[in-house]
């Protein structure tokens, strides 16, 4: 066992730690940002202040207008308000939402509350089928369109510039759910909607993103309020709203470095993996895809076995593999794609990540797939 | 000949650790009948042939026909 001071921590793109920009700003935020930004006395307006400084660091990010940023409880919450808020105002047009096979699990939960979902395949490698997203955001009764800007699990970036054109041609608003790449990558403009989530940027959980491009309409389905225009209801969470957005900011200076780090290091790991464990699967783009994502499939090994082994080993990883999910389907993004589902790993690396880290990962992994194979005698 | 492996029940990886340990009994060009319920088969028994070179021949109601081809 390893020594829990020793770990490498290689699943960045479940949650990230806070990043040390944002714990400042929350820690004094915790002292000036407790009232309610909607009073007009001095402690209201300084609450006020610094929600409406948050909104402008995130819009600044997103290439938005403040007043079209609106801070939710989670990335989850901003995918459902967007999605069915954005159909309701487009029910006299239709209910079809057109969404890829490969979105997150909160785009089609909404997608299937909100109205008829279509779903769009995907190749091999994960990316949508553009002419035929493009095809059914035409189709007469669609509502709205959703695709993400990369995949979360296999790191494929998504056609967003070509869809975007195809749905403003016709007259669809299209949501881009940002969560995987936002604070790693600028996404690409055309979007109507955008949604994110803090955490995945180092920011702390429950603050969600959900920018809409004005005119777009919203007409959200439960008790509106006066508070982030009706689209989040209640109190905000100013000092994790605000220490999102400095983890943001703090993180688009770190980017460019960022980025070029992990490319290197996801190809090398590419490149060792398929060189030195037999019988594996390397999934996603190998090119066009988020810097620091890497999902590999083993023959013969069970997802739950190689995630407690690793981590054993001193290595925190996700899997899309059944035997790691509680409903035992394996993930639909892997299904999708028609790619090996069991024996799935999945690598992401995070601004604290060291080489030695995923050096060590590559030298013990070969050793793990190898005794558990040994053990069911393959 | 043919080789029908009945492996309803069992889940991921299982039926295609099966496949593959068996699918040496039968001669190059007879067919593995695998009978499976798991959902990760419809995707992993396909995934399997491709990466170890066999044919699947026909997919239909929880049954995959495999032609070994090596």
């Amino acid at each position: 066992m390893a020594d829990v001071n020793d770990r490498g921590y290689l699943d960045a793109a479940s949650s990230e730690p806070l990043h040390p920009a944002a714990r400042e700003v929350l820690l004094a935020a915790l002292e000036s940002g407790w009232a309610d930004p909607s009073r007009l006395h001095h402690e209201g307006r300084t609450a006020r202040l610094l929600l409406d400084n948050a909104r402008e660091v995130v819009a600044d990010a997103l290439r938005a207008r403040p007043d079209e940023v609106r801070f939710t409880s989670s990335g989850t919450t901003a995918v459902h308000t967007g999605v069915t808020a954005i159909t309701a105002a487009r029910r006299r047009t239709g209910a079809r939402v057109v969404h890829s096979a490969v979105e997150h699990s909160a785009v089609l939960h909404a997608a299937a509350v909100a109205g008829e979902p279509v779903e769009i395949g995907v190749d091999r490698l994960g990316r949508v089928d553009t002419s035929a997203f493009a095809a059914a955001a035409g189709r007469p009764g669609t509502a709205m369109a959703a695709l993400q800007s990369a995949n979360h699990e296999v790191g494929t970036r998504q056609p967003v510039a070509l869809v975007a054109e195809a749905c403003a041609a016709h007259g669809v608003p299209l949501l881009v759910d940002a969560a995987a790449s936002i604070g790693r990558e600028d996404v690409p403009d055309g979007w109507s909607a955008l949604t994110a989530s803090a955490h995945k940027w180092g920011g702390p959980a429950g603050v969600g993103v959900l920018a809409v491009r004005k005119p777009v309409r919203l007409l959200p389905r439960w008790p509106v309020e006066e508070r982030e225009d009706g689209l989040a209801p209640g109190h905000p969470d100013i000092p994790a709203v605000l220490a999102a957005a400095a983890a943001l900011q703090a993180r688009r200076t770190e980017a460019a470095e960022l980025d070029a780090r992990h490319r290197a290091w996801i190809d090398g790991l590419r490149k060792r993996i398929a060189a030195e464990v037999p019988d594996v699967e390397l999934t996603g783009d190998p090119d066009d895809r988020l810097p620091h994502v890497l999902t590999f499939s083993c023959l013969y090994v069970d997802g739950e076995a190689i995630v407690t082994a690793l981590d054993a080993e001193g290595f925190a990883v996700s899997s899309g593999s059944a035997c790691t999910a509680s409903t035992l389907r394996p993930s639909h993004v892997l299904a999708a794609m028609g790619v090996l589902t069991h024996g799935n790993v999945r690598v992401s690396l995070g601004r604290g990540t060291t080489y030695d880290e995923v050096d060590r990962f590559a030298q013990v992994l070969p050793g793990v797939v190898a005794r558990i194979r040994a053990e069911v005698g393959l | 000949m043919t080789l029908e492996l009945d492996c309803r029940g069992q889940i991921c990886p299982l039926p295609v650790i099966t496949l593959a340990r068996r699918i040496a009994e039968v001669p190059v060009g007879s067919t593995v009948t695998v009978l499976s319920d798991d959902p990760a088969a419809a995707t992993d028994i396909p995934a399997w042939c491709r990466m170890r070179n066999q044919e699947l021949v026909s997919v239909s109601a929880e049954r995959y026909v495999v032609r070994r081809l090596i």
